[in-house]
């Protein structure tokens, strides 16, 4: 049973304008991870959009969990290139956020807060940042604040997480240190995700299933399973089929470039 | 030596000593006479000869300035809530209230004496329409810049307008907001005491207005001190509140604001 699933989806953002993707149809099962790569401007966040119900199709239909999306999914995490903290509240409240808007932990919240609290705690923990719980953002590196704001995503449990670039911003060592933190949380507790990035490598190291779409206006190119084994460890990235699923995806890509 | 810092502390009152220094000195040296320009020490043995009449008119206006004010405040935070949440709000109040802020207020003085007599109510009334105007427009813009992934973060976990609001845009309305105070209340005490030289018996204004009719210029240049001291007194006291309540927006230059 697919658990979010396209059926030759269409989008154009102004009614008569060119669509921004077009005729999409993909399926992703349930704790999936799934990485979308493709140009600048193709339309990943777009389809980030729809998964997440922000905007509807034109044309064709998109299920989630069997049902037909209509109107924002509500228990959805989303983490983008910006870690989009808010200055005036520590790395702990920033966390505690969808717990004070999700159901049933919003109307539990003033009885439960004490264990909400340990949640949250014990998942920045998780992800490294124990003893930054009373720190504001701006006291945080860049790294920490994606983790936080990861953190912040994942607290109310949703069964679908949806990261656009998260990792665009980081430097070369703190984005492995990341991509490790989200394997690991994945592992541990697996959910589905969509990973959107430019980056080819982090695209074959973390997803089963890696889609390239091509130019504007955004279609599905390939589908790529990788068949890599579980638990990877950062060691995979420097083998032979490693190398191997990264180039192939580098020449669909170059194709792309060039039409 | 003087560290930076103290000199830093000191600069104002260093400023404002070096000028009174040089207004004394020129008053008294050119003898220029008391009814054209007083000498400050002119002004300050006017200043405790009228110690009551000033201090009561002082309060009067004080008074008068902050009731203006304060309304000022709750239908500025009420409009710009208003203007900054909803697109068509914006659209429609905007000219109208840009248009509205170009009128000088003094302008209206005549009117509202015709509706309210001469007093007090004028002088509230004017200080009200001259101060709210930055309060809407600071409120709205901070309301008005949320990022549209922030956005789409709250609204992928159900959060319902109102909650957008409350969680995000009230409190990044906040530095906004109290950097409008601070202009609000000095720009109140010019519609306070435009309204009090025209239509009051009451008032700073109204003293000095009587003073320069009967060639008082010392008593003048006393009333004009005191309203330039009262609106700096008022200004820190909200410069303060703002950097005690709003301090993460100061710490954080280049963050997600
Ligand atoms: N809110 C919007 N309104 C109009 N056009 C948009 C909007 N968002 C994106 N687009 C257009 O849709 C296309 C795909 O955008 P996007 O999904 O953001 O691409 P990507 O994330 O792959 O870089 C782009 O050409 C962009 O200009
Ligand atoms: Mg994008």
């Amino acid at each position: 049973m697919d658990f979010v699933r396209f059926e030759n989806v269409s989008l154009a953002y102004q009614p008569g304008s060119p669509f921004a993707i077009e005729d999409v149809s993909l399926s992703i099962r349930e704790n999936e991870f799934i990485s979308l790569v493709g140009p600048s401007g193709c339309g990943k966040s777009t389809v980030m959009k729809l998964v997440t119900g922000l905007k509807p199709p034109s044309k064709g239909y998109v299920y989630v969990d069997g049902r037909e999306v209509g109107g924002p999914q509500k228990c959805v995490g989303m983490a983008f290139q910006a870690s989009n903290l808010l200055p005036w509240r520590t790395t702990l409240q920033n966390v505690m956020l969808p717990m004070e808007i999700v159901e049933p932990y919003r109307s539990t919240l003033r009885a439960k807060r004490a264990e909400y609290e340990e949640q949250a705690r014990a998942l920045l923990k998780r992800v490294g940042l124990a003893g930054f719980e009373n720190k504001f953002p701006w006291e945080l590196s860049g790294g920490m604040q994606q983790r936080a704001s990861i953190c912040r995503a994942l607290i109310h449990k949703p069964r679908l997480l949806m990261l656009d670039e998260p990792f665009g911003a980081l430097d070369a060592f703190t984005r492995e240190e990341l991509w490790c933190m989200v394997r690991d949380l994945w592992q541990e507790e697996p959910f589905t995700v969509v990973l959107v990035t430019h980056d080819l490598r982090e695209a074959v190291f973390l997803a089963d299933t890696v889609y390239v779409m091509s130019k504007r206006p955004g279609r599905i190119l390939v589908k790529r399973e990788i068949d890599l084994p579980r638990p990877r460890d950062l060691e995979v990235t420097y083998t032979e089929p490693f190398a191997a699923y990264v180039h192939e995806l580098r020449e669909h890509i170059g194709h792309i470039r060039e039409s | 030596m003087l560290s930076q810092k103290t000199l830093i502390r000191l600069a104002p009152w260093l400023v404002i000593l070096a000028l009174g220094l040089i207004w004394e000195a020129v008053v008294v040296g050119f003898q220029v006479p008391e009814f054209l320009f007083p000498s400050l020490s002119a002004v300050w043995r006017s200043t405790l000869t009228h110690w009551d009449p000033i201090m009561m008119h002082a309060t009067q206006t004080f008074l008068t300035t902050l009731a203006g004010f304060g309304i000022a405040v709750v239908v500025g935070l009420v409009l710009g809530a208003a203007v900054g949440s909803s697109p068509v709000i914006y659209k429609a109040l905007y000219p109208l209230l840009v248009g509205f802020n170009s009128i000088p207020k003094v302008a209206f003085v005549p009117v509202l004496v015709v509706w309210f007599g001469i007093g007090t109510i004028p002088a509230i009334l004017t200080a009200f329409l001259i101060s709210f105007f930055p309060v809407v427009v600071n409120v709205a813009t901070g309301l008005a810049t949320l990022e549209p992934e922030l956005e789409d973060v709250l609204r992928s976990l159900g959060a319902s307008r109102f909650d957008i609001l409350k969680k995000v845009g009230l409190p990044r309305a906040m530095p906004y907001f109290f950097a409008s105070l601070k202009v609000a209340i000095t720009l109140a005490f010019v519609g306070s005491v435009i309204s009090e030289t025209v239509a009051s018996n009451l008032g700073i204004g109204y003293l000095m207005m009587a003073a320069s009719s009967s060639m008082d210029m010392a008593l003048v240049f006393a009333g004009l001190i005191v309203i330039g001291i009262m609106g700096v007194v008022m200004y820190e006291l909200f410069a303060f509140a703002e950097r005690r309540l709003t301090g993460w927006a100061h710490r954080n230059p280049n963050g997600a604001l």
